[in-house]
């Protein structure tokens, strides 16, 4: 895109900026992909009324084997959840790292997200100007902490289900009655979140339609930092940090397997939404 | 044990009708002498014999020889009873009916009372069955003989001539339909066609032979409530069970609404009680009455796997019992405090009192019932309402400033463009 040389003296190669690394995206291909294989496998359960939920249930060769898919995605998700929690605690208490906790580096809420959002929305209707993000946007931490909040109850009550026999030592039994409503509930949510919101978000609003391929690549342009978040561009300047981000872009290949995954993804998850509302408002 | 009585009552009548020939002779002494049967045979007994119009009146000598009422001796007259004064020949071609009553008295009787005569007396219902289209005529064979129409074996042949027969069917306005196919392949069906069971039930089994009555007739082996009397014939052991249950105690002070076997098991096309399609298809005929059961029980895993077409998992029956069930608080229900937890373990091996605390028909509306359940189902609503509601908000009018912007940014392009352009 724009090869011109920014601020900082940096190179034609440097068009870049890392946002994501390595294992953060990987993390990220294999919670989508789990996700979808949770999201398929499970909803024919909430919907089983519907004609579509057996039609599905047998594609994925019956009930029984769909409830192994589920079980089997449950387990990669839960090792994504885990393997990202340790890698904040290796940031916190290895690294030291307290920019974690709070500041622009931080998915914590701060004062500054909320006064980002009404600016924002005065923005959607013509009463101001387009705040100025940094790092993370609120929307971007309402994505992560609902991501979060979802994996560990969506998971805690799974597991409840999963083995009912060995909860049932430390829970009441009606605890599965409320297990199960909060599992089907917050499951819910939770797909209709990610493949309405996070889809229009992350990739369907009109500033990135079809698609952002930055969690897949890793990498923004120069243009998209200055224009996005001018405000973690100019600090990053400031501080003289910027050429330990700057980057050249991602192979071709990275894009190509990107914007495959994320394309599927897209229209997988937009199945499943026109499979729930046919079910919720017929 | 059962086709006992059948044959003594057979014995009995064959004995009254011997009698009454007996008797009768000597009373008939002053009149003609009636036609023999060599007589009758003289004409009849040419295979070829025919009426005007070419219908055969032939009446093989060996075949009457062969059959019951041949070896029994009877003349031609004892049925024919208006060729006994007969002096002319050949005789007109219009005769009365055989007289069957003459011999088969109470069985005529109990005939008169049944579907077939009322469909014939009432409806005027001329394709309704008589004596000679279950039994023959000159070829009449007891019902013991493995060849005789009417016996066990051959039954659905001989009942099948009519009601397995689309256009009687419809002639007759028979509304069950073609109930010979429905039976075919039920487990009575298969039992006694392919597998040869004399124990397997044929027709007359459950609709009785010569008193057929319709299901609506109090008096019917087949009326509502009689039938698991019927089925108790055979079913003796289930028959205990369900007398004794809630639902039989009810049926026995004649409830309307309390299911009979047939109301789960069906009529004609009963099948096995492990088939899959069967048992998700009770599941529904439970909700017929327990309607706020099954809804809930719709929401809980149980209910949800069966809804997808999958029996692997517990249906009513599997907790509350198949004939036995008795309401919760009775100490005899499966689902009785001091029953539940090993009801539970018949899946669920390491199930404990606590384990057993789960509600498999929870409503989550029911505040008093589940307050836990009721809160968190309150919750979750609120909490999907107001994120959907906000975001779907916030993403609309994204949607629309952001088009808008985008719009203003490529029109603000050309211009530029088009001033360069203009510049150069």
């Amino acid at each position: 895109m724009s090869a011109q040389a920014p601020a900082g003296g940096r190179t034609a190669t440097h068009t870049h900026f890392r946002r994501f690394d390595r294992a953060d995206r990987l993390l990220h291909g294999f919670l989508m992909f789990s996700f979808l294989g949770l999201a398929f496998t499970g909803l024919p359960l909430l919907f089983s009324h519907e004609p579509w939920a057996a039609t599905l249930a047998r594609f994925f060769g019956g009930f029984t084997s769909a409830g192994v898919i589920h079980r089997i995605c449950a387990l990669v998700m839960i090792t994504v959840f885990t393997i990202h929690l340790s890698r904040i605690f290796r940031r916190l208490f290895g690294q030291k790292d307290l920019g974690i906790l709070w500041g622009p580096n931080s998915m914590v809420p701060q004062p500054r997200d909320f006064f980002e959002m009404v600016a924002h929305l005065r923005w959607f209707v013509g009463l101001g100007p387009q705040p100025r993000f940094d790092h993370f946007t609120y929307w971007e931490k309402f994505d992560y902490w609902a991501v979060f909040w979802g994996m560990g109850i969506i998971g805690g009550s799974g597991l409840v289900l999963w083995f009912p026999e060995s909860f049932a030592h430390v829970l009441p039994g009606w605890m599965f009655n409320v297990a199960t409503v909060i599992h089907g509930e917050e499951a819910l949510l939770a797909v209709g979140f990610i493949f309405t919101i996070h889809f229009f978000n992350g990739h369907l609003r009109p500033e990135k339609f079809p698609m952002d391929s930055v969690i897949f690549t890793g990498r923004v342009t120069v243009k998209e930092m200055e224009e996005e978040r001018p405000d973690e561009y100019e600090r990053l300047k400031h501080t003289g940090r910027i050429d330990e981000f700057a980057s050249a872009a991602a192979p071709p290949w990275v894009y190509r397997l990107g914007r495959t995954a994320g394309g599927t993804a897209v229209v997988f998850g937009l199945l499943m939404v026109a499979l729930i509302l046919f079910g919720v408002l017929r | 044990m059962t086709r006992l009585p059948a044959i003594s009552c057979r014995v009995v009548l064959a004995l009254v009708a011997a009698a009454s020939v007996a008797a009768a002779s000597p009373q008939k002494a002053a009149a003609p002498k009636p036609p023999s049967n060599d007589d009758c045979l003289a004409c009849h007994g040419d295979a070829g014999a025919a009426r005007a119009d070419g219908r055969s009146v032939a009446v093989l000598p060996d075949t009457f020889a062969g059959s019951i009422h041949g070896m029994g001796g009877l003349a031609c007259v004892d049925c024919h009873a208006d060729l006994a004064t007969l002096t002319e020949y050949p005789h007109a071609e219009k005769l009365q009916p055989a007289q069957c009553a003459t011999c088969h008295d109470k069985a005529v009787a109990a005939y008169d009372t049944g579907v077939h005569a009322q469909a014939r007396r009432t409806g005027g219902n001329l394709v309704a069955a008589m004596c000679a289209d279950c039994h023959g005529s000159h070829d009449i064979l007891p019902s013991s003989e493995p060849s005789s129409r009417t016996h066990h074996a051959r039954l659905l042949d001989t009942c099948g001539r009519c009601h397995g027969n689309e256009e009687i069917i419809k002639r007759g306005k028979i509304e069950i339909g073609n109930v010979v196919d429905l039976f075919r392949d039920s487990i009575h069906g298969k039992a006694l066609i392919k597998s040869g069971l004399s124990v397997a039930p044929a027709c007359t089994d459950c609709h009785g032979s010569h008193d057929i009555r319709r299901k609506t007739d109090p008096a019917s082996k087949v009326f509502r409530n009689t039938i698991p009397g019927t089925c108790s014939h055979c079913h003796e052991g289930i028959g205990r069970e369900y007398w004794e249950s809630v639902h039989g105690t009810q049926v026995a002070k004649g409830s309307p609404l309390a299911p009979v076997c047939s109301s789960c098991h069906t009529a004609h096309d009963i099948r096995r009680s492990d088939v899959e399609g069967w048992k998700l298809e009770v599941i529904k005929e439970c909700g017929t009455c327990h309607e706020h059961s099954l809804e809930t029980y719709r929401d809980t895993f149980h209910g949800q796997v069966t809804a997808l077409g999958y029996a692997r998992v517990a249906s009513c029956a599997s907790c509350h019992g198949a004939h036995n069930v008795f309401p919760k608080a009775d100490a005899r229900s499966t689902v009785s405090d001091a029953k539940r937890v090993a009801t539970c373990q018949k899946c669920h091996e390491g199930a404990t009192p606590s384990f057993a605390q789960f509600d498999p028909h929870a409503d989550p509306e029911n505040r008093e019932r589940n307050p836990l359940l009721f809160y968190t189902a309150q919750f979750m609503k609120m909490l999907l309402l107001g994120v959907f509601s906000f975001f779907g908000i916030h993403t609309a009018l994204w949607l629309g400033r952001g088009m808008q912007q985008k719009a203003a940014d490529q029109l603000r392009r050309r211009k530029d463009k088009d001033s360069t352009e203009d510049g150069e």
